[in-house]
Formats: C-alpha cells, structure tokens, sequence
C-alpha cells in the first residue's frame, strides 16, 4: 500500500511537470515572440524590446521556465500585465466562486446521478429503468450551455424566480446562493445523466452475484442490501466516472461562468485571452489542468481504499 | 436485443438526415445566409420563412442549414486528424512494445489531463483565436483516445495464428501492421470514430459559443447561440433551434456508435470509461 | 416446519416445479436428489421465497403454520431473519468481498437481534467457534478473499445459524470444494442439525452425500418429486426407475467418489418446454409403456412413508 501510495505520487508529480512543460511550450515557445503575442504585431520593435526587457523575455528559454515552475511552487505565477496585479491575487479573488460552483454542481451530480442510476436498476426492465435511459441518454447530448440558456428563459426571463446571471459576492450569502442555481443545475443535470447510467449498468452487475443473494438469504431489506453490498461493490466503475466528472465539471464551469457572467476563473480566462495576458491564461490553464490530475489521482487512490482484494494486490 | 437495433437505426437516421441536409445545403439553401436584409429581422415564423428570420433578417432554416456544414466538417476533419495519429501512434506502440509503447502510453495519460476547452483556450491565447484553432484542440484530445483503443485491438491482433504465421514467415513488423493488423482493428476504430464524432460536435458548439471557434461570418450552431443569448429577451425562440439540431447531431452519432459496438462486438468495452 | 401441498413454479408456459409436494417436520434431515436442472435450487428458492422475478408460484405453502404462497416481501423477510436460512454452492462468489467476514456474520445479529457490537462479535465468536473455524478471533477480521474455500463455506453456515434458523437449506454446499474438504463440511453441517434440533434440507447431485446426511429423501425429476422415503429404504429398494438408473450410475458408495456427476442415465435431461406432459421421465425411460408419455403417473404410496409415482407401481393404471 505504501510503495503503492509513493508510486503514485511520483507519477502524479511527473505528470504535473510534463503539464507545466507542455504549457510553457505551447503558449511561450510556439507562437514565436510572447512580446508580440501580448503587444500585438503592429506593435514597434521598441515597444517590444522593451517589454521583452521587463518581463525578462530576453534570457535563455531554459532559465524563463525555471523561473515560472520555481514561482509557481511558491504560489507566484508572476505579474498580469492587463491588470498590473499579481496573477495569484487576481485567481485568489476569484477561486471561491469557481470551487463552490463546482463542488456543488459536484454534489448535485452524485446525488441525482447515483439516485437515478439506483431507481433504474432496481426498476430494470419496468418503465421507472426505460424512462430514466431515455432520459439520460437525451441528456448526454445536451450541451450544458443551451442548458443553461434555457434555464434562464424559463426561470429567468419568464418565472422571474432566479437571476439571469451575475454574483453579488460573498457578503450576501443568500443571494451568492441563489445565483448559483441555475449554473449548477445547468452543470448537474448533463453529468448526472453521464453517472446514472455507470451507476445503473454497474449496480446490475453487482445485483446478478451471489453475494446479493445470501444478503436476501439472511433477511436483510432492500435498503440495507442497497447500501452495504450492491452500492459498495458496484462503486470502482462509478468512482472511475466520477473522477472525469470532476475534470469535465471544473472546465465546465468555464463554459458556465461565461453564460451567467459570473466572475470566476472561467471569465477571467476570457478576459485575459481578449487582454492578450498571457502570463494569467498560462497560470489558469495549468491550474486547471492540475485539478484535473489531482482528481485522476485522487480516484487511483480511491480504489485502493475501496477494495481489500486490491490492496493487498498493490502492497 | 430489440432496442439495440433500434439504437442503431435511429442513429443511422439522425445521422444520414443530418448529412443530407449539409449536402443539400452545399448547393441549396431556401436563402442567402449572407444576405442581410436588416428591414426583415425578427420575422415570426412563416409559411416563407419556416422558423423566421434573426437579428440581421436572414433566413432562421438557411441557418441552421448551412451551420451543420461547419459541424459535420469540424468534427470529420479533427477525428480524422487525432484518429489517424492516435491511431498510427497506437498500432506503433503494440507493434514494437518495449519502451517505444510506454513512452505512447504515457503520453496518452498526459493528453488526458487537457481536456478540449483549455487546449483550445491555450492556442486562442498563444495565436488568437481561430476555427482552425478549435479543429486542432478537439483533434489533438482525439490522439490519446485512438491510441489506448488501437493498441488495446491491436494487441489482441498480434496474438492470432495468422499474423504469427505471418511473423514466423518473416515479414516485418510495418508488414504485417499495414496488411493484418489495421484491417482487423477496423472495427472499434470506426465504433469510436463515431462516438467520438458525437463529442466533437458538442465541443465545437461549446468552443464556437465561447467565440473560441468559428468567427463571424461562419455560420455555426454555437455562435448561433451566444448571438441569440444577448437577444433573449426580444427573440427568446432564437436560442431554442441551434440547440435542437446540437442535440439532434450528438444524439445520432451517438446512438450509431453505440449501435455499431453492440452489432460488431458486445464484448468491447468503451476504451473512455 | 415446512408443508408445501403442489406447488407449481411456472417461467411463462414451462414449469420448473409442477406439483410438488413436501413435509418437513422439525429437526428432520431430508435430501433432495436429482439431475441439474431438474428443479431442485428452485424448491429451496421456493421455501425461502426467493424466486426469480419472473416465476410465479402456486399451490399451498405453509411455514411455521403460517400460510406462506401469497405472501409480501416483507414478511418473507421476518421468515428469513429469524426462521429459515439458506447456504449455496460457491461460497467465494456468495460472500461480499469487501466486507469482514465477522461484520457479514455480525450483521443479522445486530439487524435481527438487536445486539450492540460487543454482543454481536461475541456471538459471531461463537458461531465461529461451533462451525468448526480455526483462529476464530483472527477470523473474524479477514476478508473472503484471505480464507479457504472450506473456511468460506463454514463462514456462511456461520451466518446462516446466526439467527437460529428452525431450518437450514443447503444448496450443493460441497460441490465447489474438495472431496475431504466437502466431506467435513456434510459431517458438520449434520451435526449441527442434530445439536441444534434445527431441519435441514440437503440439495446434493451426489447420492453417497446425501446418505450420510438425510434420515428422509425425495428425488427429482423434471420439477416433480418421483420417489421418496427413508433415505436407506430408498437407496437399498429403489423403485422409481429414474432412482434406478440414478443408482446403477453411482460409482461403489465405499470409494468415496463424493463429486461424481449422475449421468450415465440415457439421455440428457430436456429443457424445460420440451419435458413430457405426462411422465417427465418418459423419453429416457427404460420400462415404457405406451401411455406414460401422455398419462401423468400419480404419486402412489408404496410402504409407510414410501411413495413413488410411475405407471408401473401398484399394477394397475
Ligand atoms: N429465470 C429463469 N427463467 C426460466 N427458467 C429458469 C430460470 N431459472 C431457472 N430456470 C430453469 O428452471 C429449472 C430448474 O433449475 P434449478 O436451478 O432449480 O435446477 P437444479 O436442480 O438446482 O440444477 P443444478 O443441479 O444445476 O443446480 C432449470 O431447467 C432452469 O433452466
Ligand atoms: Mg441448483
């Protein structure tokens, strides 16, 4: 288990390295002169001399990288040249908003997904079961954003229950939560459709072993069968699943933010890349993409603590 | 049994309904799409003008027409793109092994941790942004996918007796991958071809929404969209089509694909899940 | 304890039990023999009432007096908590992987019983201890996984006695094991019954098993009982001749061939839609008459306690 946790750490900090190196080429290396991709190319050779001088886009390429992985350890993902601010203050400002939107449409996700997939497979074959795919496989191909657009005519424009967009901050709790709504139900409802059926195809299979029967055998109801012995085993797939959610949700709230104009990460990237700050897009992008990781590595770990028989397989 | 067949023949129908509309509309739209005629915007719908007319008086349907050419090229283009690296790159890692398929391996884990949007949020910030920008984000997401599929077929191809005659009877590795190999992974690659067909579609409206993909004047589902969102409250039934067709599109090729793993192979398993 | 009067499990049109009926009297050993397929994990199912979704039941089934064939889940429960429990062939497979075997076995006891932790693993100690685990305290902890296929098949007789059942059925319990292994565990789970004047129903293929373990015995075939009887009566006189067949097909009881499949009988066992409407056994049968394929052979009583239903007893039609 140990050498099982040490391997997969040191996987997981490899990968956050490749990360920052791909990023770094992508957005520092490849489109030549980072001066003109901030400057702009009507800009003046000056101009961009310049900048090039400020920003230290002069030295060796090496020693630029070096600079930003070494800052970024520390917390420093150096200055925004748009806002003139330092980028953490900047993604500190809105990272709040961000993770609640995701950590609740997270929560909505599980909940109405595992739900669901539960109602299906234990109504499998009766109408509940048909009615729930058919919906879900509607709901697969609805993107989130049409969603969200219609969520607002509804509930918005038409209802006038909710607001159409926009966050009053924090210090109104009650209203920040009300904002918060439809962009989570916008994020949920798709993804959960995703998890209902993981969930229901692998309840059904666990639902077919013997193990169920001897449960039934000794008298136990659904309930308790249900949670201590379909749920638990039918979890690895589910799990699995869920861990892809949390990297489609994370970048999700990107496309959402933008809908209802919530100042969160999501349209701070937008502003930046319209502001040409190349510096604040290339310190989200690899956040984002490290949240990604962290929770592909956080569901390795997961299984292991879920299934005995594993962990005595990786020890 | 019955209503995998019925997923396929529904699929095989959105889709073959979807590609004949672009077709037709190569030739033929009811109207100009680039024809503005701003004194007839906002026309309700009509027996001339099927869904009406938007802010700029063209022609709702003409619209929607000629925007599914601009999906169904997007997403032909970039899965045939990263489907063909993805795919090479996996038939090279199964052929040789060793270290060549774990250097391809990890590679696929990295790709995964970029997910389309901020790849493409990556190049719009590096080269401004562009459709061709978008076709080269959702088609390099497409590489790390092909790959684990193509390697996952191909190595159980390399095991059969044919291809190890083959092997004993000295042809080469590029031999026998070219000749044996890639005919027999066929199968699942357009399987996931086609699912994947379905998630580009939903990722280039997304992108296009976001003014990440298709610029004006391109008519695109996704642009479509977010013009309609700024005018929610005048023209509310604007925003209602562009999504349909969405849905209709991702729906079909997903309802294909699905429908061709259950006839070619029950047994495969989605190389994502 | 059990009194079933014909019941009929039907799959649509086909019938996997037809008529069967059963007494069971508590603390009697009664096994049930019979070819695969021939109903016999359906008959313990039905007793349990733990059918497949798709089976209808009809007929008459008491237990404990009570009047059982149409009743609700919940009250099959209350039956299964407390009253009848049930073991099966593979005991890997019917054991939750990822739980302690001690908190599968503490489970009903705290369910049913309502015994707080202590109290429970206490119990499970003991039921540890009585079904013959070695190390029960270390037991209790490990997982499916960690434990022999005889230990997993100890744990869940375990469970099954957790909350003294009146009666435990026993599905193949040997099948999955080795012959010595299968051996103890038939020896164990007589004495078990005998101690705890509980009845037990043993579904076994295997003829020298079940004369180790039944004082009484009904064979099966093609969901209907065809012979039964004293289980030495029966063995020593068979006169059904399906039991006949059964018997010539049995290797020298003394060897100890305790896992060889009865199937030397002409034939193979037809499916469920094809079996004959009269005499299920007609087709394969080595005596037949003209009629038996179509007339259905009554259950005839041939001796105190001894019954069998075939054309040919009792001389006339
Ligand atoms: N869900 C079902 N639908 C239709 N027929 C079924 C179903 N389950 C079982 N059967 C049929 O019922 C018959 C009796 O099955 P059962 O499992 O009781 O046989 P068995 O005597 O226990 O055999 P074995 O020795 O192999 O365990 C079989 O012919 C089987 O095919
Ligand atoms: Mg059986």
């Amino acid at each position: 288990m140990q050498i099982f946790l040490i391997r997969r750490s040191l996987g997981f900090l490899a990968t956050l390295f490749a990360i920052s190196v791909i990023v770094f080429l992508v957005m520092n290396v490849l489109p030549g002169d980072p001066a003109v991709t901030i400057l702009g190319i009507d800009s003046t050779e000056d101009a961009r001399a310049a900048l090039r001088a400020e920003l230290g886009l002069d030295r060796p390429i090496w020693l630029r990288y070096g600079d930003w992985v070494w800052g970024a350890v520390r917390g420093d993902f150096g200055t925004s040249y748009f806002f003139r601010v330092p980028v953490s203050e900047l993604i500190a400002e809105r990272l709040p908003l961000t993770l609640s939107l995701a950590g609740l449409a997270m929560l909505a996700t599980v909940l109405l997904g595992v739900t669901l997939g539960i109602v299906a497979a234990a109504n499998h074959g009766r109408t509940g079961d048909w009615l729930i795919m058919v919906l879900s496989q509607l709901g697969i191909a609805v993107p989130a954003f049409w969603l969200s657009i219609l969520l607002v005519l509804l509930f918005a424009v038409k209802l006038r229950w909710l607001p159409p967009g926009g966050f009053p901050g924090w210090d109104e709790p009650v209203l920040a939560l009300r904002s918060l709504v439809l962009p989570t139900v916008a994020l949920a409802l798709v993804q959960s459709a995703v998890l209902a059926r993981v969930t229901r195809s692998s309840a059904l299979e666990v639902m077919r072993l013997d193990f169920v029967r001897t449960a039934r055998a000794t008298g136990l109801p659904p309930g308790r069968i249900w949670g201590r012995h379909i749920l638990p085993n039918a979890l690895v797939p589910i799990v699995t699943i869920v861990g892809m959610q949390v990297a489609a949700v994370v970048t999700g709230t990107i496309v959402i933010e933008n809908v209802f104009y919530l100042p969160g990460l999501g349209r701070l990237v937008f502003q930046s890349i319209a502001n040409r700050d190349l510096f604040t897009v290339q310190a989200l992008v690899v956040m984002f993409a490290g949240i990604v990781v962290t929770a592909n590595f956080l569901v390795d770990i997961a299984y292991a603590l879920i299934d005995p028989r594993l962990k005595g397989r990786l020890a | 049994m019955r209503r995998r067949q019925v997923n396929l023949w529904l699929g095989a129908a959105l889709v073959g309904l979807m590609t004949a509309v672009a077709l037709v509309s190569l030739f033929w739209t009811p109207y100009d799409v680039t024809q503005l005629t701003i004194s007839r915007k906002f026309e309700p719908p009509s027996p001339t003008n099927w869904l009406g007319t938007d802010q700029l008086g063209r022609d709702v349907v003409s619209l929607l027409m000629a925007a599914s050419v601009n999906s169904l090229t997007v997403a032909f283009v970039a899965v045939g793109i990263g489907g063909s690296i993805g795919t090479a790159l996996g038939l090279a890692a199964s052929a040789w092994g060793g270290w060549v398929e774990t250097l391809v391996m990890r590679l696929a884990d990295l790709g995964f941790a970029f997910p389309a949007l901020l790849f493409a949020i990556m190049l719009a910030a590096a080269f401004g942004p562009s459709l061709g920008n978008a076709i080269l984000a959702i088609a390099f997401i497409n590489i790390p996918i092909f790959a684990r599929v193509a390697r996952g077929a191909a190595n159980q191809v390399w095991t059969r007796d044919f291809v190890l005659a083959g092997q004993v009877a000295g042809l080469g590795r590029l031999r026998l991958t070219v000749d044996h190999i890639l005919p027999n992974i066929a199968a699942p690659i357009i399987v996931q071809a086609t699912i994947e067909f379905a998630v580009a579609i939903l990722a280039e409206a997304a992108l296009s929404y976001l003014g990440l993909g298709a610029q004006p004047p391109l008519p695109s589902w996704g642009r479509m969209l977010a013009e309609a969102q700024t005018l929610m409250y005048l023209a509310p039934e604007l925003a209602i089509y562009p999504g349909l067709c969405i849905i209709a599109a991702v729906l079909g090729f997903g309802l294909l694909g699905d429908g061709l793993r259950d006839v070619t192979d029950p047994r495969l398993t989605r190389a994502r899940a | 304890m059990i009194e079933a009067k014909e019941i009929t499990v039907r799959f649509g049109a086909a019938a996997a039990l037809r008529d069967v009926s059963l007494d069971l009297a508590p603390g009697r050993r009664l096994g049930v023999v019979g070819e695969s397929g021939c109903g016999k994990s359906m008959l313990g199912l039905a007793l349990m009432g733990m059918l497949p979704d798709a089976a209808r039941l009809s007929g008459s089934l008491s237990v404990d007096g009570k009047e059982m064939a149409m009743a609700s889940d919940r009250d099959w429960r209350a039956l299964r908590a407390r009253r009848v429990a049930m073991i099966f062939q593979e005991p890997l497979a019917a054991l939750n992987p990822l739980r302690r075997v001690g908190e599968t076995v503490m489970e009903p006891l705290r369910r049913h019983l309502g015994l707080d932790r202590d109290a429970a693993r206490a119990r499970a100690l003991d039921l540890f201890e009585e079904t013959g685990i070695q190390d029960p305290a270390a037991k209790l902890r490990q997982y499916p996984h960690e434990l022999s296929g005889g230990q997993r098949q100890r744990v869940l007789i375990a469970l099954a006695l957790a909350c003294d059942p009146g009666l435990l059925i026993a599905d193949e319990p040997t099948t999955a094991l080795d012959a010595h292994v299968g051996l103890r565990i038939t020896d164990l789970l007589v004495r078990l019954a005998r101690d705890r004047g509980m009845a037990l129903m043993f579904i076994s293929h295997d003829l020298a098993a079940v004369a180790r373990t039944a004082e009484d015995l009904v064979v099966m075939y093609g969901g209907e009982i065809v012979e039964r009887g004293a289980t030495a009566e029966v063995l020593a006189d068979p006169q059904h001749p399906y039991t006949q067949g059964l018997l010539a097909a049995r290797p020298p009881l003394a060897a100890g061939h305790l896992r060889e499949r009865l199937a030397v009988i002409p034939g193979t066992v037809p499916g469920l839609m094809h079996l004959p409407e009269g005499c299920r056994f007609s087709g394969r049968c080595a005596v037949e008459m003209a009629h038996c394929a179509t007339v259905r052979p009554l259950e005839r009583a041939t001796g105190p306690f001894r019954s069998a239903a075939c054309h040919l007893i009792g001389g006339e039609r």
